[in-house]
């Protein structure tokens, strides 16, 4: 059941899910780290492994748009975008969400210019949380391949209908080969059977779609919108139980690593909970405890868990791969404080900035950040700035 | 792969089918001449169809939420992608047609001067160059009308908008209309054509040959606007029939590589009728700005001319 072990890069991992998916159209621009991905359906298309239509568009911002007419007419939609392209298509990414239109794009996370920076920040996907758009965060190219599968099943499912990101670090996982376990079409076809839309274009059923809201209704269909996020993560179990039946591979909204009698517990995103969690290992040698918490799903926001996880213990640190000019935080730490701001007992929130840019993180950083915790602790107080783990040392 | 059904072309507007997919009690401006491009382009282009709406006057004014004007499937997604989501859409129905044997329909997209000038300009020549079977029909009425009266790069020279002020020291717009129709061809598109709500069987037999025409074509359409350009709504149609009896606007079409002009204009009228019913136009006919008006009149002889040789030279 857990299929056929093969190496590939994440962007080839991801573009083998699309294609096992059996998408019916394909509209991206290429942006490096992403381009793989771009490039491997283009041949997928074109050397005939994969009925589809693949649209080579002429920017981002048309590639979502095709993207969400595609996704309109019934189609089962993928595209793929990294960095300045996910800020070109940022306008439409809110109308996709808006529109109900479930399509599933694969982001190789990637800083923000300037200065340009090809390498991995998670620039990208914050500047996405707020769309409307779920988001869920691969750990290594596994992880890849497979949310990239579950993003279809989430995404068309008729509680959810709405577009899914599959982030993945860029070069971390979209260059670097990794053996994965594929699935046989055949599991796949079962597991996604062709979608099934909702009010799809239909000429002898005409509707409009995108209409214009006065100030009567755009409230109301705020609150309709708003009120689909809480039916997510239901969907997302369901989907996570189903799989795990298909592959034996288990996935949960919230991965906790010795989470059971650790007093300090860093959160984070990605690539880096790996080295994370080999790096609390090596602590817990030497008589060091800390809970590594990495998020799988993150949006929605798993609020209410991870306030049930987080509460109990006495310092926590919030590991930001990006920045958030003039904000009370960094992104994650923004929502990790609200989420346990009504918290009977709450930890000392620590931020630390981490791996901007493609910068190494490595287990020496985890433990700089295990020795800033005990500091802390010992304090009883958390310092009001973030810190910054891995800035060069002139 | 295409729609079978063909579009057929008329003689008279007895002729015209009499099913109406655009209903009325949409709340475009009195006068306003976008409404008739839409009727014509619902009646011409054979069902299945589906439109594709760009942000603009049509797209506000027929759909406000509960209400819609459109009787066949319409997407609205923002300015300046009509173009693309367009793509998407055609792209979509031309694999769900072949994998479930969907009704492949034809893909109306519909965007102003502003949405295809400007800021739609990316989407569309992505659009053409790719080949995707459309029609895109731009109706220009010459100015950004849904933000106010804004210049676009479809302001004809010499006109007043907001943002290109009749002032002292720069008497309006100062800069050429951009050729919509040659940039289009450029793309080595198959058919692209001029129209006007005053010669409606021209227009309607146009863009019958645009439905009837496998790939991307563009139907570029003069609407008169008596908001933006000062005029009284009942002599729209007038101030359309004398931007082509000027030669302001003149009717041609582009098709099998030949350019043919399919309303000649042997005798102008002089270009001050024209501007002299509109408020835009209205400080060109003042004895300060003459330079101006000559020049404008230069520009119009002069295209006109190009236009001919090009229609000879095939």
């Amino acid at each position: 059941m857990m299929g056929k072990r093969v190496g590939m890069n994440g962007d080839r991992a991801v573009a083998f899910a699309a294609k096992q998916a059996k998408v019916d159209v394909i509209s991206a621009y290429p942006i490096t780290p992403q381009t793989i991905i771009v490039e491997t359906l283009a041949e997928y298309v074109n050397n005939g492994e994969l009925d589809a239509a693949f649209i080579p568009v002429e920017s981002e911002h048309s590639a979502l748009s095709a993207a969400i007419g595609a996704s309109l007419a019934g189609a089962r939609v993928f595209t793929a975008t990294s960095s300045q392209g996910l800020a070109l298509m940022w306008e439409i990414l809110w109308i996709a969400a808006g529109l109900r239109a479930p399509i599933v794009m694969a982001m190789g996370n990637r800083a923000l210019s300037p200065n340009i920076n090809i390498h991995c920040s998670h620039d990208d996907a914050y500047a996405a949380r707020d769309t409307g758009w779920l988001q869920l965060f691969a750990e290594n190219v596994q992880e890849a391949y497979d949310l990239t599968l579950l993003a279809f099943k989430i995404a068309e499912d008729h509680r959810v209908l709405l577009p899914t990101i599959v982030n993945l670090d860029g070069f971390i996982l979209t260059h670097a080969a990794e053996g994965l376990y594929v699935l046989d079409d055949k599991d796949v076809d079962s597991f996604l059977p062709p979608r099934k839309p909702v009010n799809p274009i239909d000429p002898d059923n005409p509707k409009t779609y995108g209409p214009l809201d006065f100030t009567d209704w755009y409230m109301e269909h705020r609150k309709i919108w708003y009120d689909t996020y809480p039916n997510v993560p239901q969907v997302i179990k369901e989907a996570f139980a189903e799989y795990e039946k298909l592959t034996g591979r288990r996935y949960v909204q919230i991965k906790t690593f010795n989470a059971e009698d650790a007093d300090k517990a860093i959160v984070i995103l990605g690539s880096s909970a790996g080295t994370a969690r080999y790096a609390a290992r090596k602590l817990k040698e030497k008589g060091q405890n800390m809970a590594v918490i990495s998020l799988t799903q993150y949006r929605p926001f798993p609020r209410k868990e991870l306030r049930t996880i987080l509460e109990k213990f006495d310092v926590v640190a919030v590991l930001d791969r990006s920045l958030s000019f003039g904000s009370p935080g960094n992104q994650l730490f923004m929502d990790v404080a609200t989420s346990l701001y009504n918290a009977k007992k709450k930890p000392l929130l620590v931020n630390v900035v981490y791996g901007l840019g493609g910068r190494d993180f490595t287990p020496r950083h985890v433990e700089q950040v295990y020795q800033l915790m005990e500091e802390v602790q010992k304090r009883g107080e958390a310092p009001e700035e973030p810190v910054w783990v891995g800035l060069r040392e002139a | 792969m295409y729609v079978s059904v063909k579009a057929t072309p008329i003689k008279s507007l007895k002729e015209l089918p009499r099913t109406e997919q655009f209903a009325p009690g949409h709340r475009l401006c009195a006068g306003c001449g976008i409404p008739q491009v839409v009727r014509f382009a619902l009646k011409a282009v054979p069902d299945p169809k589906v439109v594709v709406n760009a942000t603009g006057c049509l797209e506000v004014a027929t759909t406000i939420f509960p209400y819609t004007s459109w009787g066949v499937p319409w997407v609205h997604v923002a300015f300046e992608n009509a173009a693309a989501v367009a793509s998407g859409i055609e792209a979509a129905f031309r694999v769900l047609s072949k994998k479930y044997g969907t009704k492949k329909p034809k893909i109306i997209v519909f965007g102003g001067d502003g949405g295809t000038f400007d800021i739609g300009f990316q989407a569309l020549s992505g659009a053409l160059e790719r080949g995707h079977d459309l029609i895109y029909i731009c109706y220009d009425n010459e100015a950004y009308m849904n933000t106010g009266i804004q210049r676009s790069g479809a302001t004809p020279k010499g006109a007043s908008t907001t943002t290109s002020p009749a002032g002292k020291a720069v008497p309006g717009k100062m800069e050429r209309k951009k050729n919509l129709i040659e940039i289009a061809i450029a793309h080595g598109i198959k058919y692209a054509a001029t129209m006007n709500p005053a010669f409606p069987i021209d227009m309607y037999n146009k863009i019958v040959k645009a439905a009837n025409t496998p790939g991307p074509t563009v139907l570029h359409y003069f609407t008169p606007c008596p908001t933006g350009w000062y005029f009284d709504p009942s002599r729209s149609i007038e101030i359309a029939r004398l931007a082509v009896q000027t030669r302001i606007w003149p009717l041609y079409e582009y098709e099998d590589g030949k350019i043919r002009i399919t309303v000649p204009v042997k005798d102008p009228k002089p270009v001050e009728d024209y501007f002299k019913l509109q408020g835009r136009f209205r400080h060109l006919l003042e004895p300060e700005n003459k330079w101006l008006l000559d020049e404008i009149k230069r520009d119009i002889e002069e295209n006109w001319n190009r236009l001919l040789k090009l229609a000879e030279q095939k």
